[in-house]
């Protein structure tokens, strides 16, 4: 099934939001701060106005407020991220003033002369300068930069059994400070329509009704007034799911100028201010017997957030999901877990793909081959003596996570099959008498997806979301429009959700249009993010094509003169059980139904349409990542030369997009394993800020990667299917990291920080070889 | 800011404009000429998503002023379709799923259309070389680069095949 969204992006026939141009629309421009912590003492855009082209310079005086996220928790401090820094600028990239003018050119002549007059103070760019005793404050109002701080899981017999354990492991990791990166940045245009009183926003967004709720919300004028698009949208992975401060800045300017007005951020902006995320570090002890057992598992988490909470998951999306999915895909019976949110002078995150599952992945698995090493075992057979096996499920983890039923163990096994595990160590003592550093690494991991509003509601956010909703309308010749309130930016969901369609209604996938990404034209839904998309979306598409399908079944029972129960639909036809010369097509019983409404049944309700919601509880996909890499001596270089996934996301209802996806999320772990960093110095200035110096692979990085498909139906969605847009991601780095290690394993290196810089790997070998 | 003049010929039609000196033929090509199918991802010639070509040779449109442009050819993403369908590259982009967000594409398309033209028999490997000038974020590689190697008159070896 190929996708319907392709040939207009193939031909050049889009609508990004850049490529809209309402006329007279208007240029911003951003002022950012070059201070990574600052008091600013004034401000002066009088020069900024003189400049030619220029039409309006706004400042924090002009567009007053901002955006904070709230989680009801003791434990959490909330952040007020202005829209435009006022007093003071908290990260180097924070937005000051907006520039308006006829183009983007004169807007950035505008922007270089506004003066802002800074005071700079010490900035914390560390977690460890952050927690030191008498640390600078990112926020004065606090003592500490602990912006969140959760014992969250304590067992009164943990410290018995780490004293008592015949393997006790205590291990620090690190996981690099990464970004989404899509290749369209993110993107605003408003408009005032004077005509309708509404206020048009064209956004490059995975969330376009919380878009429009945030917008209302913010500028204070009534919801129905705002109409939020999301057109064509160039990636997103997490970074475009929440609502930022331009977005609204952007909306705010228009409805002030009455004039469009269009924000495309570049790539500057994108990497120094947008989103980032994955920078955590985690201080773990666990305690295995000796066959290998895992019995009890002590993890204190620390998430460097940057400066403010973003809205509206907050800076506790990270720190939460990692102590509450710690234990993963193994069985655990004794968890402690402290997790922290630390403020520092730098961007602050937001979810990107994987939401800490690639660390806590990297941590349970370098754990994992840790503990096989001191005790002497083969580290697929640890892994096997842990994993959450079929006749545990229903499984209800340590920490209240309900796992249905997946297939760890078999993936685990058929990856090692695919991989030649059995006679791995004989050829890597062969590559070694040869001089070459090879190794073998494995991952295995679960994947929490498409939860609704129940399990948001334990985040404790102010705003839950959670559900999606499905109008379905089958006009009178028989084609379907099904509109969702999830969106699909490459995810090919257009394509797939009429196959949803197609296969309860039976009608040609081309004869159904998915509609997406309108707040008028679809019902209120939470977009894309968290792997929802197919089993809350879908699930609802499916609901509402199996309620239209009954409709059709009444009026056409009606029709044929048969007993309901007795109708059939099937290729596009109803026919009578056993009777298929008694039968009509779709197209006749659609015409009826809005032409001829006085046939329909007693009480049926003219025209053809329906409409469901679905909200179920989550499930998790599984998978286990295998890759064989080598070690380069003389350059510290990893070469990856195989990679395979077995993966299990339940019923695959798309192949080709759901192997696109896993190569896609893979390619996004491999470099976040070996490549990807944004580092910052000591005084809070980004040193990554081009992609000369963020390492995005290029197809000369990423190997081919072999997948193989386990199927564990999903007993919760409608479908079968279960989510699978991030666990690519979650399994990469994980395994990247054991191979290395089993690679240079023999000369005492281990990789417990990620990424692993060929300058590190080549020292680490250097002191190995002299000592 | 003074105007110049330049002509160029955009997929075969012969366009003037008046540009300021500075202004990239990228901008040139989507705000002036209303081609936004050239899309731009980074402004500093890296990601390559606002390929087009120059003379036939591909350059980063975002790097060439527009005013460099005068008296050539520029061939964009629009021109590559035949009387409204797919040519046998972009064909091969869909079939073997070189793309999902799409906004990478047309710059490896021009990519590409310039390697397969002057090396219609490219190997795997040299494909892979030089589809490592341009960025995806989206696909991890394996679907663009087997859609290169499909689009070659000789195609691609049949092992290389992933399910249509």
């Amino acid at each position: 099934m190929r996708r319907v969204e392709d040939p207009p992006l193939l031909t050049g026939d889009t609508r990004f939001v850049d490529d809209l141009a309402p006329p007279g629309t208007l240029h911003a421009c951003f002022v950012r701060s070059p201070y990574a912590a600052a008091r600013i003492e004034g401000i002066d855009a009088a020069p900024a106005r003189a400049v030619p082209g220029v039409e309006a310079v706004l400042t924090a005086g002009d567009i007053p407020g901002g955006l904070r996220a709230v989680l009801d928790r003791p434990e959490f401090t909330p952040t007020v991220m202005p829209l435009l820094a006022g007093d003071a600028v908290r990260h180097v990239g924070e937005p000051i003033a907006m520039v308006i003018a006829d183009s983007r050119y004169s807007a950035e002549d505008g922007a270089e002369e506004v003066l802002v007059d800074y005071d700079p103070g010490p900035a914390v760019a560390s977690l460890d300068r952050a927690l030191a005793p008498g640390a600078p404050r990112v926020h004065d109002e606090m003592d500490d930069n602990l912006l969140l701080q959760v014992p969250m899981y304590d067992d009164p017999e943990l410290d018995d059994i780490l004293a008592r354990a015949a393997a006790l492991l205590e291990a620090r990791f690190t996981t690099g400070r990464v970004t989404a990166a899509p290749m369209e940045g993110r993107a605003s245009l408003a408009r005032w329509d004077r005509r309708d009183s509404r206020l048009l926003v064209y956004v490059s967004t995975q969330v376009p009704h919380l878009v429009r709720t945030t917008v209302a919300d913010v500028l204070q004028i009534p919801e129905h007034t705002v109409r939020v698009i999301a057109p064509d949208v160039g990636g997103g992975f997490g970074l475009k799911c929440v609502v930022g401060r331009e977005e609204i800045l952007v909306a705010a300017a228009a409805l002030r100028l009455g004039r469009p007005v269009k924000w495309i951020e570049d790539r500057y902006e994108n990497l120094a201010a947008s989103w980032h995320g994955h920078e955590q570090r985690y201080d773990v002890r666990a305690a295995f017997d000796a066959n290998g057992t895992l019995l009890a598992f002590d993890a204190d988490i620390s998430c460097d957030v940057g400066a403010y909470s973003c809205f509206p998951f907050s800076c506790g999306v990270e720190p939460l999901m990692a102590a509450t999915e710690m234990p993963g895909p193994y069985r655990l019976a004794h968890y402690r877990a402290r997790t922290r949110a630390v403020a520092t002078n730098k961007v602050p995150i937001a979810p990107y793909r994987g939401v800490s599952r690639p660390q806590i992945t990297f941590v349970m698995e370098r754990v994992m081959d840790k503990a096989a090493a001191r005790l002497g075992l083969d580290p697929v057979d640890i892994r096997r003596r842990n994993l959450i096996a079929r006749d545990d499920f229903p499984y209800t983890g340590i920490t209240g996570l309900v796992y249905d039923p997946a297939s760890y163990r078999e993936s685990l096994d058929l990856c090692a099959g695919h991989l030649g595990h059995d006679d791995w160590r004989a050829r890597q003592e062969a590559a070694r008498r040869d001089g070459r550093l090879v190794g073998l690494g494995f991952s295995c991991f679960s994947e929490r997806t498409g939860y609704g509003t129940p399990a948001f509601a334990q985040r404790r956010m102010s705003i839950t979301p959670g559900f999606e909703s499905a109008d379905i309308r089958m006009d009178p010749s028989g084609g379907v429009t099904v509109a969702v309130g999830t969106l699909g930016h490459g995810q090919g969901h257009r394509t797939t959700l009429a196959q949803v369609v197609s296969d309860e209604l039976g009608v040609d996938p081309a004869h159904v249009r998915v509609v997406q990404g309108d707040t008028d034209a679809t019902p209120y839904g939470w977009g894309t993010f968290a792997s929802r998309s197919l089993v809350i979306g879908g699930g609802a598409t499916k609901l509402a094509a199996g309620a239209l399908a009954e409709r059709l079944k009444r009026v056409a029972a009606h029709l044929l003169e048969v007993a309901v129960e007795d109708v059939e639909l099937r290729d596009g036809r109803l026919q009578a059980a056993g009777a298929p010369e008694v039968s009509m097509s779709v197209a006749e019983v659609a015409r009826v139904a809005h032409h001829a409404a006085h046939r329909l049944p007693p009480g049926e309700e003219a025209g053809l349409q329906a409409r469901a919601g679905f909200d179920p509880p989550g499930t998790f996909s599984n998978a286990t990542h295998g890759a064989v890499v080598e070690v380069s001596p003389a350059t510290g270089e990893v070469r990856i030369h195989r990679y395979v996934v077995v993966e299990d996301c339940g019923v695959v209802i798309n192949p080709m997009i759901v192997d696109g996806q896993v190569r896609g999320g893979v390619a996004q772990g491999i470099a976040a394993a070996l490549y990807e960093q944004l580092l910052y110095d000591d005084e809070g200035q980004l040193l990554t800020a081009t992609f000369m110096d963020y390492l995005v692979p290029t197809a000369a990085e990423i190997p081919p990667i072999e997948i193989h498909h386990l199927e564990t139906p999903c007993e919760y969605s409608a479908t079968g299917a279960k989510g699978m847009g991030e666990g690519g991601t979650i399994g990469a780095p994980a395994a990247i990291a054991n191979a290395v290690s089993d690679a240079v394993g023999h000369l005492g290196i281990e990789v417990d920080a990620i990424p692993i810089h060929p300058a590190w790997m080549r020292a680490r070998i250097e002191e190995a070889r002299a000592r | 800011m003074t105007a110049h003049e330049v002509e160029v010929v955009v997929n075969g039609s012969r366009r003037a404009l008046a540009v300021e000196a500075r202004r990239t033929l990228v901008d040139a090509l989507r705000h002036d000429l209303g081609l936004v199918g050239t899309h731009v991802g980074c402004e500093h010639g890296i990601c390559g998503a606002c390929t087009v070509l120059l003379d036939g040779e591909p350059v980063r449109s975002c790097l060439v002023f527009a005013v460099q442009a005068h008296g050539r050819t520029v061939e964009t993403v629009e021109g590559l379709a035949q009387d409204g369908d797919l040519n046998p590259l972009q064909e091969a982009f869909s079939r073997h799923h070189g793309l999902q967000c799409g906004f990478c594409t047309p710059g490896f398309l021009m990519l590409a259309t310039a390697l397969l033209r002057r090396e219609p028999d490219a190997s795997e490997e040299r494909i892979r070389e030089v589809m490592s000038s341009n960025l995806c974020r989206c696909t991890g590689y394996a679907g663009i680069l087997e859609a290169v190697a499909a689009a070659r008159p000789s195609g691609a070896p049949q092992e290389e095949r992933r399910g249509a």
